[in-house]
């Protein structure tokens, strides 16, 4: 164990599963939001933005925003450790992709709780 | 383990020699669409904000949606989108075992262009036309 690589997938089964999870989450919420997308029809500003204003669907659209980011950390980290070999500058891609998705995560709650 | 990092084994890495298998082309456009996905995120935050901040901005994004360009790169966000959510239930199901064997797998991955291509046709002609 010597030669242990340090930047790794920690080894562990946390991020399979929470990749999983947060894919089932998403699958669920595109089905549920494009039913109610057809069933709607909005097709003016007031019916659309009446959508994610619902409280329901805010939490629902909030959860899938957290899931999709969560997701994306997971499987761009994944692209990352398979094609960028050197340490410095994979664990600094690691950094600006984690940047960029707490990023991402306070603008979509800033986009829906402005509703 | 530390010998086994170690081991040389006969390789071949040259892409333009390797023939994929369905499920091969399946797995590597899983990642592309993920790739395209992730690097739109930003552009698709913006315009969803946009579209449900206030009437002007509604009406903004359905002009920029109306650019020929940005029709494109939307198709494209679509068909990215489909085949990753069609290639993840595929592969959600191969974690649950289901369909493992080799003539399963080659069946479903056909499955998944079978399904996410007419879908994405129907939601670019449905959304953007």
């Amino acid at each position: 164990m010597i030669n242990r690589i340090v930047v790794g997938a920690h080894y562990g089964l946390k991020d399979w599963i929470a990749q999983r999870a947060t894919a089932v989450i998403m699958a669920v919420y595109s089905v549920l939001i494009a039913a109610v997308l057809l069933v709607v029809r909005p097709n003016t500003f007031e019916a659309w933005q009446g959508v994610f204003a619902n409280g329901v669907i805010k939490f629902l659209t909030f959860l899938f925003f957290v899931s999709l980011f969560y997701h994306a950390w997971i499987g761009v980290r994944d692209i990352w450790m398979d094609y960028v070999k050197p340490t410095g500058i994979r664990l600094t891609l690691h950094v600006l992709t984690i940047c960029a998705l707490v990023g991402y995560t306070a603008w979509a709650a800033a986009i829906l709780w402005r509703l | 383990m530390a010998e086994m990092t170690i081991k040389k084994r006969p390789k071949n890495l040259d892409l333009t020699t390797i023939r994929l298998p369905l499920p091969g082309k399946v797995s590597i456009l899983h990642r592309v669409s993920g790739v395209g996905l992730f690097l739109c995120l930003p552009l698709l935050l913006w315009l969803f904000g946009a579209s449900v901040a206030s009437p002007e901005g509604f009406a903004g994004v359905k002009a920029i949606a109306g650019m020929f360009l940005v029709k494109v790169i939307l198709a494209g966000l679509i068909w990215a989108f489909m085949h990753h959510f069609c290639a993840g239930i595929r592969f959600l199901l191969l974690d649950l075992h289901v369909g493992i064997e080799k003539e399963a797998a080659n069946k479903s991955a056909g499955m998944v262009l079978a399904v996410s291509l007419p879908l994405t046709a129907i939601l670019v002609w449905g959304i953007l036309l």
